[in-house]
């Protein structure tokens, strides 16, 4: 891996970013629209049942807030993805000595910046919009964050993959995927609340043991730890199987000579 | 009297390079070499399978069978590598419209590690006369422009072997003109190995040492332009192109042969 390439890459995405404030605005727009709606329903539940009843509909917020983390870093990947497709430079980029690793690291670093921009949004707004103070997560924020931006990134190298495979005909795919999960990895409601069918799916994803963790601080301060050990290891396991399947796409457009078609299309 | 061999150093070489697209042969069987500051016109009607030999040495997509080497190394394996020292244009991709012209020009410059980049990007930019295109919007120029904006990204890591495939495609004749100079001029001070593919035959005239006619994925004829015209009989480069294009051969020389 070359730094100085991945920094250039990196480079072209700023240069983008600074073209063009609908993007930046994009960023924070449905982040904050998400968060009056939920910060109203839980004002508004909270004046209107018992204080302990009250306290758990915060957890909606919180829910909602590192949902978002996940599905910023998730697009941060795919979308970056796009807008070579979009602007048909896909083809100088494979015919550049840019390694794939290089490429999906650029994308992983803008991932994380547009999750950055929009984490700073949220808290500042729930802070002073809603006394939820994202903080109240203290340095546990820190692992929570990471590990939702792992799983982020993985399921952005999927949607890649899907992309490169189907071309962009699988392009609206890069907004779903992360809601394909969204029933299962318990962002509102706690894994004993679903069937229980449905529970020992809940444990294979990431997240799931971070929306339970999330819940555990806010209660009584602390979570279990062997939560956050199963959430990394996880995450490694899904990035480098998502690595994998990039990888092998990315050799299967090569053999069947669609990466020009699709890259020119 | 066959010409006599070509002693520089082979650039880039095909052996034997098949691919097949559902059953239909592409390419067949296509050998060539390339050598260090030669110029090599690839030329075949629509569909000969010109894009798709410069898309398997770009490594972009796999061959089917045989064998491709670029300075000497096999090309699979050595792909990174190889890159560096290469590049590529062509009339049918485009730098990232919503950036201006020098932003994505400095990302390329980066990317292939140019040292003294806003400098290099200069001088190149002069030298296609499009310094004032610096900060226009790159999605927003025209075809001609944006093809020499291409062109300084293929120049920009001074590579040993270009690949340009229809450069002058959408050029006016003037541009057309200047491209092909500046193209010839660059290659020679610089000894650069290039390959290049067009439809139009001023351009295989002016810039091509050698060209190799392609039809249907095989090679129907080689040589300089001039060998190629004498070879046929033909008025000119036109004539031999739409003959091989309709007739699939050189119809020419098998005739006077039986003739006698
Ligand atoms: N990815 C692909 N899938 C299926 N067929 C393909 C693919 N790429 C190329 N072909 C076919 O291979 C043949 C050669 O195409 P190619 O693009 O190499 O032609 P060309 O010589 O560059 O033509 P042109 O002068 O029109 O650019 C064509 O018949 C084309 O339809
Ligand atoms: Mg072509």
């Amino acid at each position: 891996m070359n730094f100085r390439i991945i920094s250039a890459l990196v480079m072209r995405y700023l240069f983008l970013y600074s073209r063009s404030p609908m993007r930046l605005v994009e960023l924070a727009f449905w982040p904050v629209v998400d968060l009056v709606v939920w910060g109203n329903v839980t004002v508004f539940i909270q004046k209107n049942t018992n204080p302990e009843f009250g306290s758990y509909v915060l957890f909606f917020l919180g829910g909602m807030i590192l949902w978002d983390i996940m599905f910023r870093a998730q697009q941060g990947v795919a979308i970056s993805f796009l807008e070579d497709v979009w602007t048909r430079n896909l083809l100088n980029i494979f015919v550049a000595p840019v390694r794939s690793s290089e490429y999906i690291s650029a994308t992983f670093i803008v991932g994380m910046l547009r999750i950055l921009i929009t984490a700073v949004v949220l808290s500042f707004i729930s802070w002073f919009g809603y006394a939820f103070n994202v903080f109240q997560l203290s340095w546990w924020l820190i692992p929570f964050f990471l590990n939702l931006m792992l799983f982020g990134w993985s399921l952005g190298m999927i949607s890649t993959a899907l992309i490169l495979r189907w071309g962009l005909a699988a392009e609206s795919l890069a907004w779903a995927i992360p809601f394909f999960f969204q029933p299962v990895v318990a962002v509102f409601y706690r894994v004993e609340d679903m069937p229980a069918w449905s529970r020992p799916i809940a444990w294979c994803f990431p997240p799931t043991y971070i929306f339970e963790g999330m819940r555990d601080v806010m209660k009584s301060g602390t979570m279990n730890w062997d939560y956050l050990g199963y959430s990394a290891g996880l995450n490694i396991l899904y990035l480098a199987l998502a690595g994998w399947l990039f990888v092998w796409v990315l050799n299967l457009t090569r053999k069947r000579g669609l990466l020009t078609k699709f890259a020119t299309q | 009297m066959p010409p006599p061999p070509d002693t520089r150093e082979v650039i880039l070489e095909a052996i034997e390079l098949t691919r097949e697209f559902d059953g239909v042969k592409a390419l067949d069987r296509f050998s060539f070499k390339l050598h260090r500051g030669e110029v090599l016109g690839l030329l075949g009607a629509n569909g000969a399978g010109k894009t798709t030999a410069m898309n398997c040495l770009l490594g972009l997509t796999l061959p089917s069978s045989g064998e491709l080497n670029a300075f000497g190394l096999p090309l699979q394996a050595n792909r990174i590598k190889i890159l560096q020292r290469a590049n590529f244009s062509s009339a049918y991709t485009a730098l990232p419209g919503n950036l201006l012209v020098w932003q994505n020009l400095l990302v390329f410059a980066r990317i292939y590690g140019v040292p003294n980049s806003k400098k290099k990007i200069a001088e190149l930019m002069e030298m296609l006369e499009i310094s004032h295109l610096s900060k226009r919007v790159t999605g927003q120029l025209s075809a001609g422009e944006s093809t020499r904006v291409n062109l300084v990204k293929a120049f920009l890591n001074d590579p040993e072997l270009l690949m340009l495939d229809e450069p002058t495609a959408s050029l006016d004749p003037d541009i057309a003109d200047k491209v092909r100079k500046v193209v010839r001029k660059v290659q020679r001070e610089r000894n650069i190995g290039i390959l290049y593919t067009s439809h139009n035959m001023r351009d295989i005239e002016e810039v091509c040492d050698r060209v190799i006619f392609l039809h249907k994925g095989k090679i129907v004829c080689q040589g300089t332009p001039a060998d190629i015209v004498a070879q046929s009989s033909s008025n000119n480069l036109e004539d031999v192109f739409i003959k091989i294009a309709r007739d699939g051969e050189l119809l020419d020389e098998p005739k006077k042969e039986s003739a006698v």
